[in-house]
């Protein structure tokens, strides 16, 4: 079956832009492909004249701490993040998120960038920057530029970056400073599509027993991956505990607006759920708020 | 730009035109040749693709091949390769020790998983060389085996690893042969195909090429309910490269078919109806599969609607719209036995409940593929792989209008069956253009056509009211049951009578009514499915037992020992049973060892400790299924044992391999029969030309009844021999002996080779063939003996249910058979292991939906089945009640291995946390809802 017309290769960000700018026809890049080939091949998707590999670029592929960030290059296969030792050290949640993505095989080929192109609201690997304070670095023919993950949505499924003449280069994800942890968790069901009925991230900082920082992201809860600030307000300066969580769950209620989804989830599951994730996903990133970090605190 | 694609593949440099659009496999496949890599769903769901690329395992159905430039792919076809050949003998091929490990496990059973399950082991040891069980299920989550070979493939993989660290050969399996083991039935025997399967170089219909070949797809209606108006084919034909596109009335001959009742249209024509969005509306042939498909688009066809029937209650009102002509009722199915209202007078409590169960899709990985093929001299070959040849050769030559003798079906390996390849599919599609092109055509379903268009598992509706005295006994069980057979009759008034009859299940009840009502409705039809709607009524039957244990405050075991059938009971349908009812030993087998792991009350909900919302409990249950077609319909096989003129044998029969382990079963028992090892035992299935008749593939019947005509004809042969023998040397029958390859005829001894070179040039051909009867039966309502053999099983399920969220797991199972005698154990121990993980699929993953008639389920995305780590551990127990008629007393098993499945699980979930499934599949959210309240 033809799918598309011209496959090419390119091994620098400027021939990508290059070539989807100057295709003759539709282009989009790819990188893993496990969300955009399959739409393709089930005939989901606009004809697409040409794809621009973008996987042989060096740049994307990097995955490395500088002083001030780790880098995760949009390329780099979720298997690869899920066992880096550098992103389980810094973002643990971002790790365990991308260790869950699919089975093996899928792993080895999808990517985060992918995440962001296929824009899904409860896309593990989205929510889990979300929590860690990702920024994302995209290039153009006008140059580079950082923009925060929120900026990256534009609605289910579509992306704010034009893939014609944009070309996500990877992520900035703060570096874990001592008394910082995150974590990830999500809820599936046995039967139909394998995403998450439910997923959460949260970052944490701790100052003694309280909770001094915390931020935390919950997906599906709307059109575009988000964080719950409401609930984030709740947990700041508490203890992490019962009153807290009863608090939060009541927060949750009050702010986020969970779908009922058919033969998925109703809304009435997702809160009850919301609730006893957050309560995991908060305790276990709290817990580990105690493991030494390399880098000191601010 | 790169014009050429350069790689390695398996070793070797490979430079290749570009080719726009491929994906890896289609390069693989069909231009390198190297069909080892299979395609199951293309949608990166099934792993069955899986190949490594550098090092790592991806999924090449959905992998551009112009990503591969330069990199290096290794296949199944390479994988022996990468061993030293070290120790192996020249005339020894050599394996990578995971395929040894592989064949000796039983780790694979149809095979077409087995190359991707094999490339994905092998990536996980190139990183983990001893990998714990949880690395393997990380690893292999996403690598699916609708077999359910996954204990075995655990095994295997770990023997592997083993034998590789260590450099010693893989250990053999702790597999106990037949109680009363022969020289070789009930003995532990690799199945004679692996060696090709697990190199890749087993063919299934879609690996066959043929020159000048065509692809043919085929326009459904996508409308479930409507009058076609108008066909318009013309732009289609008008499209280059499309040989052919033609509608009903291109059909020379009848035009339905139908494996009972010929109501199912080959094509709907203008002014006919359509009853189903799988109803084919025009079949198309063209130079590629892709013209094929654009000239699908270019079919214009218009509908008038009609009113959909949803659901085969609705289907039985007075008012609800006809969908055949005779009304909506297929079949009103009776059991009569007693009188029901005085049992219930009699009753000290009643109980009524109503269970609900889906549609399932048997999923099996190969897709339907026919390839037609007309020859020179008039005929029509089919290569398909069929669980029934001998029905396709007649539904096809019946749509061609040609004698049956002028249509040559010719069975293939087939990726999985389970009851869904019995129908026909696209033989006659792909007849019908083949014979208007004079060319050969491939007609191949991919996987969103298979979900759409095949027969499922009845959904039903099963209402059970049991009445029982305070100590147990039961004394009236009523049932009603409603089925949804779909558009179309297939198999659906035999399959919604077993789950009648066996309604109220395995036991002794005085009073015994049963109606069921086999209902037509506008949704896919509903067909054969391993357990053939035993597995629903058992769902029901053994969900109420439960229930009245609880309120009669008895133990559920004792109460199911009470009521158990024995020899000397008389079934439901007035059957006595005479002999082979291993039901209580079952129990007995299954209750120890529950009550050895769970502790004297297994029943009871235990927190996990350190995490008290995650609770366990037991559950159990029992069931009961025939062996053979039983209620009066003749149950026979022909099969033909031959020596050939190399001194080895051919056993020959149309009895399908689906994957079960037939040729493993037919193989010993001619070894037996001649003493001769398996090895020099060939068998030929499937061949409307080279094989007699075996009957369909079916109703767990193969191993008692192709199993006794090959005995017979075997035996028959050894005597054609021996008296062909006594004649011409003199001797007396009795001083003749066969050994391993030789005849010993009193003292001299001539070569098998010899005897049969002797035996042509005299004229007599050392050929036997043997139709073997099953014991007659009864029709439903006559009493009687309605079948000729039951098995009987008891399961127990272990389950830890989340009370915080619902989920559920399976951790344990322990299982006992009652097959009679165990003629393969380790094709045996994989039914037993795969039939109870599709239970588990059946209980907590699957469910085929349906919408007003239209498929949500249409893709495997949509459609879990389970994978690896969905597998408990699984013990397993085999009982042996020899029947007597069977071949050493063998009955059937591939289908009563998960019948009791789904209420084992649900009886151990009410048990954990007190919450009644009523329901298939178990739905966590109604679960956690029932817990808090939510």
């Amino acid at each position: 079956m033809r799918f598309w017309n011209n496959y090419v290769l390119v091994y620098s960000i400027e021939e990508a832009l290059h070539v989807l700018s100057s295709a003759p026809g539709p282009a989009l890049p790819v990188a893993g492909g496990t969300d955009l080939l399959l739409e393709i091949q089930q005939g989901e998707h606009e004809p697409v004249h040409t794809l621009v590999d973008i996987t042989h670029i060096p740049e994307l592929k990097r995955l490395e701490e500088s002083k001030e960030y780790l880098f995760i290059g949009a390329a780099v296969p979720v298997s690869r993040i899920a066992e880096s030792p550098l992103v389980r050290h810094h973002a643990l949640a971002v790790a365990e998120a991308c260790g869950q993505i699919g089975g093996p095989q899928v792993r080895n080929s999808a990517t985060l960038g992918g995440n962001v192109a296929h824009a899904l609201p409860a896309a593990d690997g989205m929510i889990a920057l979300l929590a860690l304070d990702a920024r994302a670095e995209v290039a153009s023919l006008e140059g580079r530029r950082l923009e925060p993950l929120e900026n990256l949505f534009k609605g289910p499924g579509q992306t704010a970056l034009d893939l014609r003449r944009e070309i996500l280069i990877g992520f900035h994800v703060p570096l874990r400073r001592s008394l910082q942890a995150s974590a990830f968790g999500r809820v599936m069901r046995p039967q139909g599509v394998a995403l998450p009925i439910l997923n959460t991230a949260v970052w944490i900082e701790r100052d003694e027993d309280i909770i001094k920082d915390i931020r935390i992201a919950i997906g599906p809860s709307g059109p575009v991956p988000r964080r719950a600030v409401a609930v984030e307000v709740v947990f700041k300066g508490r203890r992490c505990e019962e009153e807290t969580f009863a608090l939060a769950r009541q927060v949750i209620r009050e702010t986020i607006r969970f779908r009922s989804s058919p033969m998925r989830a109703s809304a009435e599951y997702r809160y009850h759920l919301s609730g006893v994730l957050l309560e995991d996903v908060v305790t276990k990133a709290w817990q580990r708020t105690l493991e030494p970090s390399v880098v000191e605190a601010v | 730009m790169n014009e050429r694609l350069h790689l390695w593949v398996n070793g070797q440099e490979v430079d290749l035109p570009i080719v726009p659009g491929e994906m890896l496999s289609d390069l693989l496949r069909y231009r390198l040749g190297l069909t080892g890599t299979k395609i199951g769903c293309n949608e990166m769901e099934c792993g069955a693709c899986t190949v490594l690329v550098d090092g790592e395992p991806v999924l090449s159905c959905s992998y551009p091949a112009a990503r591969v430039q330069g990199k290096h792919v290794l296949t199944i076809e390479g994988l022996a390769k990468t061993v030293e050949l070290g120790q192996k003998t020249p005339t020894e091929e050599a394996l990578h020790p995971l395929q040894e490990a592989f064949i000796q496990y039983g780790a694979l059973q149809c095979g077409f998983c087995t190359p991707g399950q094999i490339m994905t082991s092998y990536a996980l040891l190139l990183r983990n060389p001893e990998p714990s069980d949880e690395d393997i299920k990380t690893a292999l989550k996403d690598t699916l085996c609708r077999c359910g070979a996954y204990p075995a493939i655990l095994q295997a993989i770990k023997a592997a690893a083993k034998a590789m660290k260590t450099g010693t050969p893989v250990e053999a399996p702790q597999i106990p042969p037949a109680a009363k083991p022969g020289k070789y039935v009930g003995n532990v025997h690799p199945r004679p195909d692996a060696v090709a399967k697990v190199t890749g170089r087993a063919k299934y219909t879609d690996d066959l090429q043929f020159e000048g070949m065509l692809h043919a797809r085929v326009k459904r209606a996508m409308v479930p309910s409507a009058i076609v108006k108008r066909i318009d084919v013309s732009k289609a034909k008008a499209l280059p490269g499309v040989a052919a596109v033609l509608t009903a009335e291109d059909i020379p001959g009848e035009r339905n078919h139908g494996l009972v009742i010929y109501d199912w249209p080959i094509m709907v024509g203008v002014g006919e109806r359509v009853r189903y969005v799988g109803d084919a509306i025009a079949i198309v042939a063209a130079e590629t599969r892709e013209i094929a498909t654009q000239a699908l688009d270019l079919i214009e066809v218009e509908f008038e609607p009609l009113p959909v029937v949803t659901d085969p209650v609705q289907a039985a009102q007075p008012d609800a719209p006809k969908i055949h002509p005779n009304g909506n009722l297929l079949k009103h199915i009776k059991v009569r036995k007693g009188d029901v209202e005085q049992g219930f007078a009699e009753a000290d409590v009643i109980l009524e409940h109503t269970f609900y169960t889906p549609m399932h899709d048997h999923a099996f990985l190969e897709p339907e593929c026919s390839i037609a093929r007309p020859t020179p001299d008039g005929r029509m070959e089919v290569y398909v792989g069929s669980q029934i040849p001998y029905a396709d050769r007649q539904q096809i030559a019946r749509a061609l209008g040609w004698p049956e003798s002028r249509v040559h079906v010719i069975g293939q390996l087939m990726g999985g069956g389970f009851g869904g390849k019995e129908d026909i599919a696209g033989q006659i599609h792909a007849a019908l253009l083949a014979h208007a092109t004079r060319r050969p055509v491939k007609l191949l379903f991919d996987r969103h056509e298979s979900l759409i268009v095949h027969p499922k598992r009845h959904a039903t509706q099963i209402r059970v009211k049991v009445g029982a005295k305070s100590d147990g006994r039961l004394t009236a069980v009523e049932t009603e049951l409603y089925g949804d057979t779909g558009a179309y009759a297939s198999l659906g008034e035999k399959v919604m009578t077993r789950a009648t009859t066996h309604s109220s299940g395995p036991y002794e009840i005085p009073n015994v009514k049963a109606d069921c009502y086999a209902m037509y409705t506008n949704n896919p039809p509903a067909g054969a499915f391993r357990g053939f709607g035993v597995m629903q009524s058992a769902f029901a039957i053994e969900s109420i037992m439960d229930m009245l244990a609880e309120r009669l405050g008895i133990d559920p075991v004792e109460l199911r020992r009470k009521n158990a059938l024995r020899v000397g009971s008389v079934t439901n349908t007035g059957q006595v049973l005479r002999q082979s009812v291993g039901l209580l030993e079952c129990i007995e087998k299954v209750e120890a060892e529950m009550r050895r792991l769970g502790g004297p009350n297994p029943f009871a909900p235990k927190p996990v400790p350190g995490a008290p919302h995650l609770v366990r409990a037991w559950g159990f249950a029992v069931g009961y299924k025939n062996t053979g077609l039983g209620g009066g319909a003749p149950d026979k096989a022909g099969a033909e044992v031959e020596l050939r003129r190399d001194g080895t044998f051919q056993v020959r029969t149309s009895s399908a391999e689906l994957g079960q382990g037939l040729p493993t079963v037919l193989q010993l028992i001619a070894a037996e029969e001649l003493n001769q090892s398996p090895k020099r035992i060939d068998v030929l299935l499937m061949d409307t030309d080279l094989t007699p008749d075996g009957g369909p593939t079916t109703a767990s019947r193969q191993t008692f009844v192709t199993g006794n005509a090959v005995r017979y004809a075997a035996r028959a042969l050894k005597e054609l021999l021996t008296s062909e023998l006594s004649e011409r040397y003199d001797v007396p029958p009795e001083q003749i002996r066969f050994v391993e390859g030789l005849a010993q005829i009193n003292g001299h001894t001539l070569s098998l080779q010899q005897v049969a070179e002797e035996m042509l040039a005299s004229g007599r051909p050392p050929v036997t063939s043997y139709t073997y009867w099953a014991p007659a039966t009864r029709p439903l309502g006559e009493g009687g003996d309605m079948h000729f053999a039951f098995s009987f099983a008891a399961q127990a399920a272990e389950v830890e249910v989340n009370t915080r969220t619902g989920e559920v797991r399976v951790l344990r199972m322990i299982i006992a058979n009652d097959v009679g005698y165990a003629i393969n154990p380790l094709g045996l121990r994989g039914q037993i292991e795969g039939g109870a993980i599709m239970g588990i699929g059946h209980t907590l993953t699957e469910n085929f939906i349906v919408k007003d008639g239209h498929v949500v389920t249409d893709r495997l995305a949509r459609y879990r089945t389970p994978s690896i780590v969905h597998t408990p551990e699984i013990i397993s127990f085999v009982v042996e009640h020899p029947v007597e008629e069977g071949p050493y007393g063998a009955k059937g098993v591939g289908e009563i291995v998960l019948i009791p499945t789904p209420a084992a699980i649900t009886n151990a979930i009410y048990n954990a946390v007190g919450v009644r499934v009523d329901r298939l599949p178990v739905d966590q959210e109604m679960i956690c809802k029932a817990l808090n309240k939510c």
